[in-house]
């Protein structure tokens, strides 16, 4: 695809993404939180080039709303703490990924699913600082200095999170194309050429690794301020194999791909589980089925229109 | 010659397979050294421990006096020794200009995240290495498409896209159809001569040899059975006999 149909998909997506949220305002929260895996299936993504799949990112998502429900009473700003959670998960990113970047496939992703769930425990387990399974409330933020009401506040993070999700996308779009970016696909198909080449491949994933972490913490922070309650449960495995299936959906041919995904996947879940409330999750196994049968560049190849 | 290569009493065994049993090699300054044997004689462990993928079980590898058995590939290509392969290792999912493109990015520090990898000087001179190759009109094909002897050439091309001081290749021609044979030598060594790189091949094609290189070794069961000039050593009926298989007629009884 060419740059410039790529740069008008992007553009046309969110136009869409404001249109619906103006004319349906209960999509505004839905849309908030598709941006925001969407965000966080980009992180993934990225890894996905290396071969890699983590079963183990939404840890990151966790950590990093986690980190703005602990710190909103006293960094009472939105714009102070987006930053803030991101580097910190990104700093988490980088301690955990030098750990798990000398392993691959099968390893790489159970050893995230492992320090996903013991991470999952702590937070259930400590109730006197987690408050366990009942999670905890984010307190109000400001916006800039500024207070906002309900409304207001809503489209405070949605507009956050579709300009946080152009800057990611475009981020990612350059580091992809970047010597480090393509060199990810190489530790897919001949690491060891890496190694005699004096580019250590080790060093290539981890960089991938602190990118997808900062992404998951971006995400993070921006579902806390959405949903104002964090709990446990956003570090579950299962949200983790979420952001898998949403890049899977969406297709990881291209940076609008998770962000096609996320939608779709949030979408299919409302619609879903408000008409067919005990079948919504056979719904969404029957699409992505067909997407992995018919579509198997998911469902950014079907708007490029080839299969990838 | 000056060597900048000094393999010194190397030992390495498999089991009970002496693949280096006390290995004496120099290479020499700008030297081309070509080693032949029977297969599984322990030629490419040679390469392995040269380049760091294997650890001598015993002796020393001095680079320019300083001891590098041991250290990992990444920090020996670092000093300037590169290799190709047997089996070609390529990026499969690349294009034959990004393959190479990708190890000038080695080569210069990949490690700037905002700049292209087909950045403007890095693309000319990945097109400059594939013209020496013969492979400028390949730049766009995608390297798991690629015939035999392409592959192998992109895959040594690589190798010299790095501008190593030393180049190991195993095995350079086997899978080249043989009119191509020493026409590919011969573009590989003028390069080769050019910068004054030194070359360790070994193979298995003995025109190549007579004709490339400056010096002969020859390996059989992890040592070093002969070694010189190749019109010597490719005369001596022993090697002849045992490594090359021809039985001269008018040897003796």
């Amino acid at each position: 695809m060419t740059h410039r149909r790529e740069a008008l998909l992007a553009l046309l997506f969110a136009l869409a993404v404001l249109a619906a949220a103006f004319a349906a305002p209960w999509l505004r929260f839905v849309l908030t939180l598709a941006l925001a895996k969407g965000i966080a299936a980009l992180g993934v993504m990225l890894l996905l080039r290396a071969g890699q799949v983590s079963f183990g990112h939404a840890m990151f998502v966790a950590f990093a709303a986690y980190a703005v429900a602990f710190l909103a009473g006293r960094v009472g700003d939105a714009l102070l703490l987006l930053p803030l959670a991101m580097l910190l998960t990104s700093l988490l990113g980088l301690v955990i990924g030098l750990f798990v970047a000398r392993y691959r496939e099968i390893f790489f992703g159970m050893l995230n699913l492992a320090l996903s769930m013991v991470f999952y425990s702590l937070l259930e387990k400590f109730y006197s600082i987690t408050h366990g399974t009942d999670g905890m409330r984010v307190p109000a933020v400001t916006w800039a200095g500024m207070a906002t009401e309900r409304v207001g506040g809503e489209w405070a993070v949605l507009v956050a999170a579709l300009v946080l999700a152009i800057g990611f996308a475009l981020l990612a779009r350059l580091y992809l194309a970047s010597p480090l970016g393509e060199a990810l696909q190489g530790i897919k198909t001949r690491e060891a050429r890496l190694e005699f080449m004096g580019l250590p491949p080790r060093r290539v994933l981890l960089v991938a690794y602190v990118l997808s972490a900062a992404m998951a913490g971006t995400a993070g922070a921006l579902i806390a301020l959405t949903t104002r309650h964090v709990t446990p449960l956003m570090g579950y495995w299962t949200a983790s194999g979420e952001l898998v299936f949403i890049v899977i959906l969406g297709g990881a041919g291209g940076v609008l791909g998770p962000f096609l995904g996320a939608v779709a996947y949030e979408l299919v879940r409302v619609y879903a589980a408000a008409s067919v409330a005990d079948a919504w999750q056979l719904i969404l196994g029957a699409v992505l089925l067909a997407v992995i049968l018919f579509a198997r560049g998911g469902l950014f190849s079907l708007l490029r229109g080839r299969r990838a | 010659m000056k060597p900048i290569l000094q393999a010194q009493g190397l030992r390495l065994a498999f089991g009970g397979v002496k693949a280096a049993d006390g290995i004496d090699l120099d290479v020499g300054e700008g030297e081309f050294l070509a080693i032949i044997g029977p297969n599984g004689a322990g030629k490419t462990t040679f390469i392995n421990m040269c380049t760091g993928w294997l650890k001598p079980q015993a002796g020393r590898i001095l680079w320019r006096g300083q001891d590098i058995a041991g250290l990992p590939p990444r920090r020996i290509t670092a000093k300037g020794i590169a290799r190709s392969f047997q089996l070609p290792q390529l990026f499969t999912e690349h294009t034959v200009l990004r393959n190479l493109a990708l190890a000038i990015a080695a080569r210069e520090g990949a490690f700037s995240l905002l700049r292209p990898l087909l950045r403007p000087g890095w693309t000319e001179e990945a097109m400059e290495i594939m013209r020496g190759f013969g492979l400028e009109f390949l730049a766009d094909t995608r390297a798991d498409a690629l015939n035999e002897g392409s592959r192998k050439l992109a895959d040594i091309a690589m190798a010299v896209a790095l501008k190593p001081r030393l180049l190991l290749m195993d095995e350079p021609t086997s899978g080249v159809a043989a009119s191509e044979k020493l026409g590919i030598v011969e573009t590989l060594a003028r390069v080769l001569r050019e910068t004054g790189v030194s070359a360790v091949f070994v193979e298995h094609d003995m025109e190549v040899v007579s004709r490339f290189a400056d010096r002969v070794a020859v390996w059989s069961q992890g040592r070093i059975v002969a070694n010189g000039p190749p019109q010597a050593v490719l005369a001596d009926p022993d090697v002849r006999r045992e490594v090359i298989g021809i039985e001269d007629a008018h040897a003796a009884p």
